[in-house]
């Protein structure tokens, strides 16, 4: 009973902040809605027994990614006339992508009434049926997907490269802090105690 | 506490229902009249190290001060500015509020004393202490004003750089421990140091990590000697700047709800939990609720100490010390303990 109540409640606030992401008029908004939508896909997840990957969902784009979007998005200066402009000329591109959405959604379909797909039912790990999710994940991984995973890896750190190579330029005329020096230094470098006669003042 | 239900003639979901809800009741109360009580030792411990007598007038020792501060704000006007995002205005301090609550859902307060003993319990405290930032970050935005703004930037950086590096120190704690579950984390210290000592802290290949923990606790929770966020020479009052009343009482108590559940986080983590310290018999009598409320006071304490006596660091200070110090160490430090896990677990590989 709870949990058909949970589900329908997960999925229909996904739906709907999935619709408010697109309709929102403010990009602030949508980024928000959008941060909605992940939190209750994660909550579908839990639903279906994968914790792991709801908390990895949450921890990922809710907590990283999505802050950075709205970081972004934040700081943008939005001009609305500008975005309706622009609205026009986007539209053969948005009519474009919407065909071929609708296509997939009809092979989708197609694809369900001619009978549904013979999944295997053994065991990707045989005898670990007992272990938990983050065990029997992480046995997989590092076993059986193990250049998968490590591909992936490598990917990622070939993209983080790219990323510095191409953000990092050198600037002329900057005076970097160099925090060595200001720790080394000591009060006595900076400061003098002196015991100036009255009216007369200290040299500096 | 759901056969209990049961027994009053419930059927099991109604029981567990109901169980649910007192169980959260039962956490959130007195959570808030900790809360109450932990500002109050705050301005308390700041007046000692300061020299100065701190609240004293309202009740004995001043120790009604708190309450006396939640009546005013609550009969407060609540100000929205005319140039803010109305909704977002209000939700933001909400949002604060509800996280720093919800991740005490998963915290062990003694052997079966936990509301939900779920086996990601170290993963959920991450998930939810990473949403903190949005509360700070919405409100920045909202509020249409300049130094919330920037408040709420730094904000954002500066709980995305901190959380990087105590991710990385949980790890070495869950692969020392073998598990993300609180509980278990907890009980596989028992008798860690040489079968008597109860704490991970003091096992040197995790005592460095329990240091960028308490450091980078504070950091995360925006607490003194990292409040830039609030840093009240260069930005007012940071995000909170254009917040009165009720929702201004929301942001405090959240951020002291969060700064609670650090210090509980260092205590389960790194020193036993609800474990008396030393693995003796007679010590166990002590209900573990109180062991732990000890270890959470403790560093209450160091957290109070460190606000009274470090000045604020400097924002390119805190990011090196994030991304150049903590990130690196805690990067190596995983490496380190796997090894050592590697050889207890599986002997000498040679």
């Amino acid at each position: 009973m709870i949990q058909v109540f949970t589900f329908y409640l997960f999925a229909a606030l996904l739906i709907a902040s999935g619709a408010f992401t697109i309709f929102a008029r403010n990009p602030v908004h949508s980024v928000l809605w959008l941060i909605l939508a992940f939190f209750n896909a994660a909550g579908l997840m839990v639903l279906v027994g994968a914790e792991f990957i709801a908390m990895l969902l949450v921890i990922v784009y809710v907590g990283a990614v999505a802050v950075l979007f709205l970081f972004v998005v934040m700081m943008l200066d939005i001009d609305f006339a500008e975005l309706r402009a622009g609205f026009i000329k986007n539209v053969p591109l948005g009519l474009l992508l919407a065909v071929v959405f609708v296509c997939e959604l009809i092979f989708g379909i197609g694809a369900y009434r001619a009978g549904k797909i013979e999944l295997s039912d053994a065991p990707l790990n045989p005898g670990r049926e007992d272990a938990s999710n983050i065990q029997a994940v992480g046995e997989l991984l590092y076993t059986k997907y193990i250049f998968l995973f490590e591909m992936a890896g490598i990917i990622l750190l070939v993209a983080m490269v790219g990323a510095i190579v191409l953000t990092n330029r050198k600037r002329s005329g900057v005076k970097p802090q160099v925090v060595a020096d200001q720790v080394a230094r000591r009060p006595e470098d900076a400061t003098r105690n002196v015991q100036p006669e009255i009216g007369k003042g200290v040299e500096l | 506490m759901t056969e209990f239900f049961q027994s009053l003639g419930m059927n099991y979901e109604a029981a567990w229902f109901v169980a649910t809800i007192c169980g959260i009741l039962l956490i959130a109360f007195p959570l808030m009249l900790a809360v109450a009580i932990i500002i109050y030792c705050d301005r308390k411990i700041w007046a000692a190290m300061a020299l100065r007598k701190g609240p004293n007038v309202v009740g004995p020792f001043g120790l009604l001060q708190s309450f006396a501060d939640g009546i005013k704000v609550f009969l407060q006007e609540t100000i929205i500015p005319s140039g803010a995002n109305k909704g977002l205005f209000i939700i933001a301090p909400i949002i604060t509020f509800t996280v720093a609550l919800l991740a005490w859902a998963v915290i062990p307060f003694s052997e079966t004393a936990v509301l939900s003993d779920i086996n990601v319990g170290l993963l959920y405290i991450l998930a939810i202490s990473s949403l903190g930032v949005y509360g700070v970050v919405i409100s920045g935005w909202a509020s249409n004003s300049k130094y919330p703004f920037f408040s709420s930037m730094r904000a954002a950086a500066q709980m995305i750089s901190y959380e990087v590096s105590i991710g990385f120190t949980l790890i070495s704690v869950v692969l020392m421990a073998g598990t993300f579950n609180l509980s278990d984390i907890i009980m596989a210290q028992k008798g860690h140091i040489g079968g008597v000592v109860n704490a991970y802290g003091l096992n040197p290949m995790l005592f460095p990590m329990a240091v960028v923990f308490l450091i980078s606790a504070m950091a995360e929770t925006a607490r003194h000697p990292f409040d830039l966020t609030e840093a009240e020479s260069e930005l007012v009052a940071g995000y909170q700047t254009e917040y009165s009343s009720m929702s201004f009482a929301l942001f405090w108590l959240g951020e002291y709800a969060n700064i609670l559940l650090m210090c509980a986080l260092n205590a389960i983590l790194f020193w036993g939990g609800w474990l008396p310290p030393i693995d003796w018999e007679p010590l166990y009598a002590v209900p573990g609720i109180v062991w732990l409320f000890l270890k959470i006071f403790v560093f209450f304490f160091i957290f109070s100490w460190v606000m009274a006596t470090v000045p604020r660091y400097r924002y390119d200070q805190l990011m090196r010390l994030g991304w150049k110090i903590f990130l690196p160490l805690a990067l190596i430090w995983v490496v380190i303990v796997s090894g050592y896990v590697m050889i207890r677990d599986h002997g000498w590989p040679l």
